[in-house]
């Protein structure tokens, strides 16, 4: 059944048609058409990287579409800007909180909308009076008067949504909201929601978790690689019919399964804990083993505690408790340069942030970790440094004019190349890889994973963290599903089906088990 | 092409900018200060830049890990106090004994007095997480305040020493010549040539970059982010306590109020010398150039007889000028290298 049935046409408030959105290069979203009905909770759904929130910003202003039309209640309409969407009744509570924390709640919910009064100014008594209302209905506990920053991140994502439902928007856009949210929050959200709907605001949801989608949903429509592949009314579908639209059947380029021995351990972790700054833990007991040769491929939603495991063992937070084992030997170092020295290299999730010196040099960000091994402490020798970074070049085959250039000059594919060489030229007899493949196109994500490939027949240990359900069902020798911190499984690759994993992924994440902080 | 060629030409230009600048400077004094074309002259000018010189090479480096150490000023107040004092007075024991040092020691105590307060501002940075600019700024206020206490205020004079001590000669460290340069040129060599060397072709130096360009990353590269600080200050301090040291010895007496808004002159230098206040970029050869332009400027504009009031003004808008061109050259830089890219395809 089509939903977009003659009757239904009057619900339509906003409607895309062929919205297509390039970045420099790659296509975010393509010759996407979305109905968005009035009174009624439009779910969003597909993997990472699927275009959903480039969609949403798209009609939220923060992104201009490439092609394509959008129409408020059968009108064309350009939406240039935040302000300009805010002006159409269109607001966006988005995934990473935009709030200023030194300021009070009511200051934030009328942000750039102060209640003004000549000639005394803001009137901080009459916006408190009002974010008081707002507050209320949330039935929270926050007060207005408060600063944000003293608020925990629940219930500041609540406050985000306090100040969108301020601005009396016909439509409102939630990207994953519950991701912060206690369990007890959550039904504080579907309460406003329910509020909001029978208001007659269209609400547009996103989120992965599929309980919940199922719980509050009204229509739903599935993104794949920027692509619309399934529109529905939600009381037709299920669990299967969903991940059978998000996965979809089209094959990735992977390398071919080099023929590798998989040897002893190389790398084991035993009850692995990071506390959560909001109470509770992001990594909960965790324990797991890595044998020589071998890719242990960890999936889990955002926020499952993938990246953060990855970070403690890498030595990044000292408050990690847990023991951990290189060859069988206790490691030594608490710290990151430690970890390194003891064999183990990561190559982080935010190359930007975390992976590269921008203003260094391609040959300088290589040797950065490896400055100890190939230079005495007083003189690092420049033929020395130059032999490693043209083998690193030469092996990798990244794209570079001259190793002398800006690490910024190159394309994100041979910036990611480059972060990987410098994690190698460590000798890792680990590396831990967080989400190598993201944001590169496909002729470098298909040389990243040759590249890993390669590593393990050399006999490296790898550990690597993706969202990309067809990604670790190709490269995995084993794969691991996080939950809300915790391990829920570990099997080997033939053991488990997709759908396994997905349910197994979202076990933990429904708002009754959400984490109850402490 | 003919732009792109014209592009790097004017990023060469750019680049070469504080030589040029120093080059301009010198030709325009040439001819419009008498006296000023002379070797004596050079000579006492370098011996002015050379103080600057030293504390701006400790500033680069702070300033290239993104901090800064406004405390140096005062540690060269601090430091000459207490190389005075331990020349003029010793340390009375509470025995009754009084315990002198010769030169040689006492110099090395005075070093061991700036790295000391140093090691306390990279201290309060990387342990307590103090912002470089309030620990530095408290330091400034301590060290100036420890300096007038010990003299309560005064002036320690006449710091010829006494033989039997073994205190004399300390005056060599400011007048005394070898090869017919003052010694605080052939310290400034010394020590620019280690700086440099650092910066270059060590892993500590590199790291010193690393640290400003992207500290994330730096420290998920395995760079001890806090050894890194720690150095760059008490270098800092090292750098300091040798300028209170020649000015002691130049002056043959010891002032606390000595070394009051040095610090500025060092940012400035550093600055001028391209050294970029968000970290990750800055050379000591620049830096050196640079505190040369600035020593230059004063000098040349003091035998013009152009009011001290007139040198401030244009000494400031020199400042903002260069970091003008600065930034323009960063924009230039990136345009060239995107045509570059595109030309190679």
């Amino acid at each position: 059944m089509t939903v977009a049935g003659d009757s239904a046409r009057d619900d339509v408030i906003l409607r895309l048609e062929d919205i297509t959105k390039v970045y420099s290069g790659t296509v975010a979203v393509k010759q996407a058409s979305l109905d968005i009905r009035r009174g009624a909770v439009n779910v969003l759904v597909g993997e990472n990287g699927a275009g959903k929130s480039t969609l949403m910003k798209i009609i939220a202003g923060v992104e201009q579409p490439t092609l394509g039309r959008i129409l408020l209640e059968g009108q064309p309409v350009t939406i240039p800007s935040v302000e300009a969407a805010n002006a159409l009744g269109i607001s966006m509570v988005f995934q990473e909180l935009n709030l200023l924390g030194n300021l009070s709640v009511a200051e934030n919910i009328f942000i750039t909308r102060e209640v003004t009064s000549w000639p005394r100014g803001i009137d901080h008594a009459a916006q408190i009076r009002r974010a008081t209302a707002y507050l209320d209905r949330l039935q929270a506990g926050i007060k207005a008067d408060s600063l944000v920053e003293d608020l925990m991140i629940g219930q500041q994502q609540l406050v985000e949504i306090a100040k969108a439902v301020s601005l009396d928007s016909k439509i409102i856009i939630f990207d994953e909201p519950t991701s912060a949210l206690s369990a007890a929050e959550v039904e504080i959200l579907f309460r406003v929601i329910a509020d909001l709907k029978a208001r007659g605001v269209a609400i547009v949801y996103i989120s992965h978790r599929l309980e919940e989608l199922i719980r509050i949903g009204d229509y739903i429509t599935v993104l794949r690689d920027g692509r619309i592949t399934g529109h529905e009314v939600m009381k037709n579908v299920d669990t299967k019919w969903i991940v059978r639209q998000m996965i979809g059947s089209d094959a990735k380029d992977f390398a071919k399964s080099a023929e590798h021995v998989i040897g002893d351990e190389v790398f084991r972790c035993e009850e692995i804990s990071l506390p959560r700054l909001t109470g509770g833990l992001a990594v909960d007991h965790v324990s797991l083993a890595v044998r020589s040769g071998e890719i242990l491929g960890i999936y889990g939603l955002m926020g499952a505690g993938r990246s953060e495991l990855l970070d403690c063992i890498i030595g990044r937070h000292a408050h990690a408790t847990g023991r951990i084992f290189i060859g069988g030997k206790e490691a030594q170092g608490k710290d990151t340069a430690g970890r390194i020295a003891g064999g183990i290299a990561l190559i982080p999730e935010d190359r930007q942030r975390d992976g590269l010196v921008s203003i260094l040099s391609i040959a300088a960000n290589l040797t950065l970790s490896s400055l100890r091994r190939i230079a005495s402490p007083f003189f690092i020798d420049g033929k020395v440094e130059d032999k490693e970074v043209r083998s690193a070049i030469a092996s990798l085959s990244i794209k570079v004019a001259d190793p002398a250039f800006e690490v910024s000059s190159l394309s994100g594919g041979n910036q990611q190349k480059v972060v990987i060489g410098k994690a190698l030229m460590t000798h890792p007899r680990l590396l831990l890889m967080d989400e190598p493949s993201r944001g590169i196109d496909i002729g470098a994500k298909a040389d990243v994973f040759r590249t890993m490939r390669r590593l393990a027949a050399e006999g490296i240990g790898i550990i690597f963290v993706t969202s990309d359900l067809d990604e670790v069902m190709a490269l995995s020798d084993r794969i691991a599903v996080m939950s809300n911190g915790k391990l829920i499984a570990v099997r080997d690759r033939s053991e488990l089906t997709e759908t396994d994993i997905v349910s197994a992924a979202a076990r933990g994440h429904g708002p009754h088990k959400a984490a109850m902080g402490a | 092409m003919a732009s792109l060629d014209r592009g790097a030409v004017v990023l060469n230009l750019m680049k070469l900018r504080t030589f040029i600048a120093l080059f301009a400077v010198l030709m325009f004094f040439s001819v419009a200060a008498p006296n000023f074309l002379s070797t004596a002259n050079f000579i006492l000018m370098s011996k002015h830049v050379a103080l600057n010189a030293f504390l701006a090479m400790g500033m680069t480096f702070v300033i290239v890990t993104g901090g800064i150490d406004l405390s140096v000023g005062s540690i060269v107040g601090l430091c000459g106090m207490t190389a005075g004092g331990l020349l003029l007075h010793g340390i009375e024991l509470p025995i009754g004994y009084t315990v002198y040092f010769n030169v040689f020691e006492v110099v090395l105590i005075t070093l061991g007095v700036g790295v000391f307060i140093g090691a306390i501002n990279g201290l309060l940075i990387t342990r307590l997480n103090v912002a470089p600019f309030i620990a530095t700024l408290g330091t400034l206020y301590v060290a100036r305040g420890v300096a007038l206490l010990v003299s309560d205020g005064g002036t320690f004079p006449n710091l010829v020493g006494k033989a039997e001590l073994g205190t004399t000669g300390f005056g060599w460290l400011g007048a005394g010549r070898i090869l017919g340069l003052p010694v605080s040129i052939w310290l400034l060599l010394v020590v620019a040539l280690a700086a440099a060397y650092l910066a270059r072709y060590t892993p500590l130096g590199r790291h010193i970059f690393a640290v400003g360009g992207n500290e994330r990353a730096a420290r998920m590269s395995g760079v001890r982010i806090n050894r890194v600080k720690m150095f760059v200050y008490m270098f800092s301090g090292f750098c300091a306590a040798i300028v209170g040291l020649i000015i002691s010895s130049e002056l043959m007496a010891s002032h606390p109020a000595t070394g009051e808004s040095f610090e500025l002159n060092a940012i400035a230098a550093a600055v001028l010398g391209g050294t970029s206040m968000s970290g990750g970029r800055g050379t000591i050869v620049g830096t050196i150039v640079g505190a040369f332009v600035i020593g230059v400027l004063s000098d040349g504009l003091v035998m013009m007889g152009v009011s001290s009031f007139w040198q401030m003004v244009i000494k400031g808008m020199v400042i903002i000028f260069a970091v003008v061109v600065d930034q323009a050259q960063r924009r230039l830089q990136q345009r060239v290298t995107l045509m570059q890219m595109a030309k190679a395809g």
